[in-house]
């Protein structure tokens, strides 16, 4: 999923020193998963904008709403009416979310509640890792389903660097070294030949290098 | 010009007049206890604070907090069991990282962390309770009322 993390109120409130009269609206997928941007967190910003808007003496009126995912118009077109309402509009889903609503609503500005992190999965109760770097050309076959691409802090795709200690990374001690996992996973499944291949450099073509990507699948167009 | 009036016309009065608002946020299993012996056993302490009851401190929302604030509450005390001894296991530990969270959100709004405290306490340590009620009683009268007080009120009478 799309891990994201709150901004904070300080940020916000900057944000929306112009406007007086905003639509907070929350996400319903990934954001609210990741316990960022999800009715519940919608709630408590709004109580925390209205009372740090309320003590600089320029009270803000806030209305709340939080859809199934802001990545997609059929969730979005319902609340429109909402939009009509207010002067701006607090986003808390993703980027995409957030230039979903910009699309849809071009007489209404839109601002990020959010900063977008990373492709991740819940790892412990309220922490998550990073995965996924969706660079378009996935290699997880070759490595056991571990990604040197991301986990690797040098991306290196034939071993480690050697800065390895014990088994973390020498980046941060807190992260395991990705090469290590790959190692162990390749032995447990008995793959451990696959490391005498040399992997030829990465191709970064399909990756973002280019621009925002695109993808059209004609099977599935109506 | 009313609010001008009112601060400059007659502050002392008004300043004398204020006596602080606290919510306990108290756990059934200790601190609720802890206050309800603490009245059997006719312990005097500040009547500004208005208890209430919770299942466990695990079971406080921040939103109720912030809640009380944006109403303009001058202080609020939560109080859970010990650590290490939650009915709930760790229901009170639980509430203590919120606590810490709201507490540096109150900074970030202005509002100010010290009208925040967790306290922990047994059903037997009445006296620590009424202890701890003098104390952040004490603490709030130090810091004067919620500066959110005042347009509480004012958005109270416009409703």
């Amino acid at each position: 999923m799309i891990v994201a993390s709150p901004k904070p109120v300080t940020e916000l409130k900057t944000i929306l020193a112009s406007h007086d009269k905003v639509l907070f609206v929350g996400c319903g997928t990934c954001v609210t998963v990741c316990l960022a941007g999800g009715e519940r967190e919608v709630g408590i910003l709004s109580y925390a904008m209205r009372m740090a808007r309320r003590l600089d003496k320029k009270p803000i009126e806030i209305e709340q709403v939080t859809i199934e995912r802001q990545c997609e118009n059929e969730f979005i077109k319902d609340i429109a009416p909402a939009v009509e309402r207010n002067q701006a509009v607090v986003s808390f889903a993703c980027g995409a979310g957030v230039q979903a609503l910009a699309e849809r609503f071009p007489n209404r500005p839109v601002y990020a509640a959010l900063n977008t992190q990373f492709l991740g999965i819940l790892e412990d109760q309220a922490v998550w890792t990073e995965k996924c770097l969706g660079c378009g050309d996935c290699m997880l076959a070759q490595f056991g389903g571990i990604c040197p691409v991301t986990r690797c802090a040098k991306r290196l795709l034939n071993g480690p660097c050697g800065g390895s200690t014990e088994e973390c990374c020498e980046v941060d001690k807190d992260r395991p070294c990705a090469w290590q996992l790959i190692y162990k996973r390749l032995k447990g499944i008995g793959q451990l030949d696959r490391l005498e291949q040399i992997v030829p450099p990465k191709d970064w073509r399909p990756a973002w290098h280019g621009g925002a990507r695109k993808i059209v699948r004609q099977e599935h167009r109506v | 010009m009313t609010a001008a009036n009112t601060q400059s016309g007659k502050p002392a009065a008004a300043k004398a007049a204020w006596e602080p608002e606290i919510i306990a946020f108290c756990c059934n299993y200790c601190a609720y206890a802890a206050a309800d012996l603490a009245g059997a056993r006719r312990m005097q302490y500040p009547p500004n604070v208005r208890i209430v009851h919770s299942p466990c401190t695990g079971k406080i929302e921040m939103e109720h907090i912030l809640a009380a604030f944006e109403k303009g509450i001058d202080g609020v005390l939560v109080a859970g069991c010990l650590e290490g001894g939650c009915h709930f296991i760790e229901g009170n530990l639980r509430a203590k990282r919120r606590i810490e969270h709201i507490r540096d959100m109150l900074n970030e709004i202005g509002v100010g962390a010290e009208r925040l405290k967790m306290v922990n306490l047994s059903a037997a340590m009445a006296p620590t309770f009424v202890e701890r009620v003098r104390e952040i009683v004490e603490t709030v009268t130090k810091l004067g009322p919620n500066p959110l007080k005042a347009s509480a009120q004012q958005g109270a009478v416009s409703k």
